[in-house]
């Protein structure tokens, strides 16, 4: 190991000793941050299975037309989004900035068409008339609230992904940020495609009628 | 690359970056104590107000109506301002003092130090970190001055009182509103700053700095910061969803058909129990964050007086470990009354029996280990033996706490307040004490008053168990807690000791001036202390008194060896080795 390697993670001239998990600081930090996200949302998922189970006529309003079709291209969408991230970080490390910065590019697009398609179903149903506080099928208004509660989290967190991998990307682009910034945006993106694989089944595929 | 432009090794220039918006983390850390010093006193003063109004609930305080024209029309407090103070009071206590104090304070400004560092590894977020939580205890106390006064739902906020709206009384208005936002606030800063922690613990340890050979305070603040890291982002979301209750018009923690100050609430399907769950998965692991910084801080100074390694160091730290992960398992121990299944109680009163253990092993390790040592009564010695006898005190009632049997008796009464008085509240502030004046010769240069600093632990001492040991009888006697007059006939003959300990309150309260002296003349006063007054072995005083900018001025220590080398042969007749000193020579 020669001294390049063992400041890793650490300001020049710290000696450190060698990180048992081997990994910058910038890295471990982003790990750290998805442990406490995941608490949040299980804290969000845990309070919508508590009120579900407490509801015993807990409404079920979606179909599979259109929103579980909606909801299964947003998968998609989201899945190949995660997918494209892969290849952004393998070129990002291989050294291929170019190629990089294309498939950063694309993950941005897919994450606003997941934001696209989001953004109209909320729209559609509040023009049905739910709202954080109403049912418009008459049962427990507790279904407004936890839907766009937890999917709008969900949501925050795919636009600002959206923001940070544009300035990632920037930033990349100018030599200010190299492959760990990206790679580390990039387990931050694998994250929030994560959550939702828990948010899709509970939130939508439970509520079918 | 990118950190070495966040944290120069040139110190900063101008009077801001070095004092004000500094990332240093010893100014943060410094910033942190002061802010704690400021909510302490906050507390303490309104806890003399529930205490006189306890023991003369008729008698006027002169000047509070001022405060609350409405809450002490006279200086006479109402019921609901009282219970506006006691909310106020548990909430600075919990949050901006058991919190900020031994874990952001201290672990701020020593964590670094310990383990050979520079700075944390996120020297930016680390700032961050400090002026949220200002704005969260800003916010706090803004709510003195709305116009209905504080929250008043307790410092657990239980729904659905604190979900509805000033239906529920004065406070439950604006100020639970700005309660929760504080406390939202409060939930990002802590959550910046224990990320900080265990990144700066993992990734810039010195040279030779395993986590074997780690202090055992670095050990604690590295655990409390991730019990923190979880238990913050539970507390967060829920606090969000107490906002939406409040602001929104959603009914998560809202049942259906309440009726509150003869108006049907317009809520219906959610759970005053949901709360319950999600505020104590967070609020017991805040016991322990509010106390392991404690236990550290002990099993650091301990060995220092005693003249001797700790007693089973392995032992110590598995035991912060499982305690750790317990704390996890056993929040259902405050809902026994909550009308919770009783069968969950069963289920949570085992780990709650179980968590006694490791912290019972705790104990008797901190007194193996005081055990035919020539201890040095130094001031910061007496406040461990202080810590440990208040902790064995407020945990053994633990015990009894633990039965949803017995509990269902005391829960509601006094047993309950001194139990938690004792055990998280005076202990960690005994830890508190103990590490300001260990750590203070290292912090500013200069050495603390020994003569006050004992007459303080003293008055302290005696003064704490004349305040909380009797809560005790009380609560067996079933006086009932939050009240805040007792005119029932059963009560009435409690009058006195409640008097008794309004007094002794006082008393404590007067002998806390004598610290407060003896920091302010010491800072300036003080002689000047050497760099390493304790003759101790961690890193920490291996530098100046106080330590430069970079803190080793650019020579990271190489640790040769773990914290706990005393009562061996050091060198020119030391008792002691230091963990980055060279190898003696062989003497015999």
């Amino acid at each position: 190991m020669g001294e390049a390697a063992m400041t890793v993670g650490a300001r020049p001239g710290a000696l450190v000793e060698e990180s048992p998990y081997g990994i910058p600081s910038r890295k471990l930090g982003m790990w750290l941050f998805i442990l406490a996200d995941a608490a949040t949302f299980g804290a969000m998922l845990f309070a919508y299975g508590y009120l579900r189970v407490a509801n015993p006529d807990w409404t079920r309003p979606f179909a599979f037309w259109p929103t579980i079709a909606n909801g299964i291209a947003m998968t998609v969408v989201l899945l190949t989004s995660s997918l494209t991230m892969v290849a952004a970080v393998a070129a990002a490390q291989a050294g291929r900035q170019p190629a990089s910065l294309r498939w950063l590019g694309v993950t941005m697009g897919l994450g606003a068409l997941f934001a696209a398609l989001h953004l109209r179903e909320w729209i559609a149903m509040i023009g049905a008339g739910w709202r954080l506080f109403r049912n418009p099928m008459g049962g427990p208004v507790l279904f407004g609230a936890t839907f766009f509660g937890i999917t709008g989290l969900h949501l925050l967190h795919v636009i600002t992904g959206v923001v940070v991998i544009g300035v990632i990307a920037l930033g990349f682009r100018r030599g200010r940020f190299d492959a760990g910034h990206v790679e580390t945006t990039g387990l931050y993106w694998h994250f929030v495609d994560l959550v939702w694989m828990f948010v899709f089944p509970l939130v939508y595929l439970l509520n079918v009628r | 690359m990118h950190e070495a432009a966040v944290h120069p090794h040139a110190p900063p220039q101008g009077f801001l970056r070095t004092h004000v918006f500094s990332v240093d983390h010893k100014v943060i850390g410094k910033q942190y104590l002061d802010l704690a010093l400021v909510a302490v006193c906050t507390g303490m003063v309104l806890s003399w107000l529930m205490r006189l109004h306890l023991a003369w609930p008729t008698a006027a305080i002169p000047g509070l109506d001022k405060l609350s024209p409405n809450g002490a029309a006279g200086g006479v407090i109402t019921p609901e301002y009282y219970l506006s103070l006691m909310t106020m009071h548990g909430t600075i206590m919990v949050f901006f003092v058991l919190t900020t104090a031994p874990f952001a304070g201290f672990g701020n400004y020593f964590l670094p130090l310990q383990v050979g560092a520079e700075d944390m590894a996120f020297p930016r977020i680390n700032m961050t970190s400090f002026w949220v939580t200002l704005v969260a205890f800003l916010v706090l106390i803004s709510s003195f001055f709305v116009a209905d006064g504080p929250a008043l739902s307790g410092w657990t906020a239980y729904a659905p009182l604190s979900a509805v709206g000033k239906d529920a009384g004065p406070g439950q208005g604006l100020g639970q509103t700005l309660w929760a936002i504080s406390i939202a606030i409060f939930c990002v800063a802590q959550l910046l700053g224990a990320l900080n922690f265990i990144a700066t613990t993992l990734d810039l340890r010195t040279k030779g700095m395993s986590l074997a050979r780690m202090p055992f305070s670095t050990w604690a603040w590295f655990i409390t910061a991730v019990i923190g890291l979880i238990a913050f982002a539970v507390l967060m979301p829920a606090c969000i969803l107490l906002i939406l209750d409040r602001v929104a018009g959603t009914s998560f923690f809202i049942p259906s058909g309440l009726v509150i100050s003869d108006r049907l609430q317009p809520h219906s399907g959610g759970s005053p129990l949901l709360w319950q769950h999600l505020f104590w998965f967070f609020g017991h692991p805040e016991v322990y964050i509010a106390i392991l910084p404690g236990f550290g801080i002990i099993s650091h100074i301990l060995p220092v007086f005693a003249r001797k390694p700790l007693l089973g160091p392995r032992a110590m730290i598995g035991c912060l470990i499982a305690i750790a992960f317990l704390s996890y398992t056993v929040w259902g121990h405050h809902m026994f009354l909550s009308g919770m299944n009783p069968f969950s109680a069963t289920l949570f009163s085992v780990p709650t029996l179980i968590i006694t253990i490791p912290a019972t092993i705790v104990t008797l390790l901190w007194i193996g280990t005081i055990y035919g040592a020539k201890l040095r009564f130094t001031t910061p010695a007496l406040f461990c033996l202080g810590f440990v006898s208040v902790f064995v005190s407020g945990g053994i009632s633990g015990f009894f706490l633990a039965q949803p049997s017995i509990d269902t008796y005391l829960h509601g009464t006094y047993f309950v307040v001194g139990h938690f008085h004792f055990v998280m509240g005076v202990a960690a502030m005994f830890g508190i004490f103990a590490g300001t004046y260990f750590w203070f010769p290292k912090m500013f240069g200069r050495m603390m008053n020994e003569t006050l600093g004992k007459w303080h632990f003293w008055l302290t001492f005696i003064g704490v168990y004349c305040v909380f040991m009797p809560m005790h009888y009380l609560g067996l006697a079933g006086n009932v807690r939050r009240y805040s007059a007792f005119t029932d006939d059963y009560l009435k003959p409690l009058i006195p000791l409640h008097r008794f300990i309004t007094i002794a309150a006082l008393f404590t309260g007067a002998a806390q001036l004598i610290f407060l002296f003896n920091l302010i003349r010491s800072r300036f006063r003080g002689p000047k202390a050497p760099d390493n007054p304790w003759e101790a072995t961690t890193l920490e005083w291996a530098t100046t008194s106080p330590p430069p900018f970079d803190n080793f001025g650019g020579k990271p220590p190489v640790v040769q060896r773990g914290p706990n080398e005393y009562g061996v042969a050091g060198a020119g007749g030391a008792d002691y080795l230091m963990q980055a000193a060279p190898e003696p020579a062989p003497a015999r």
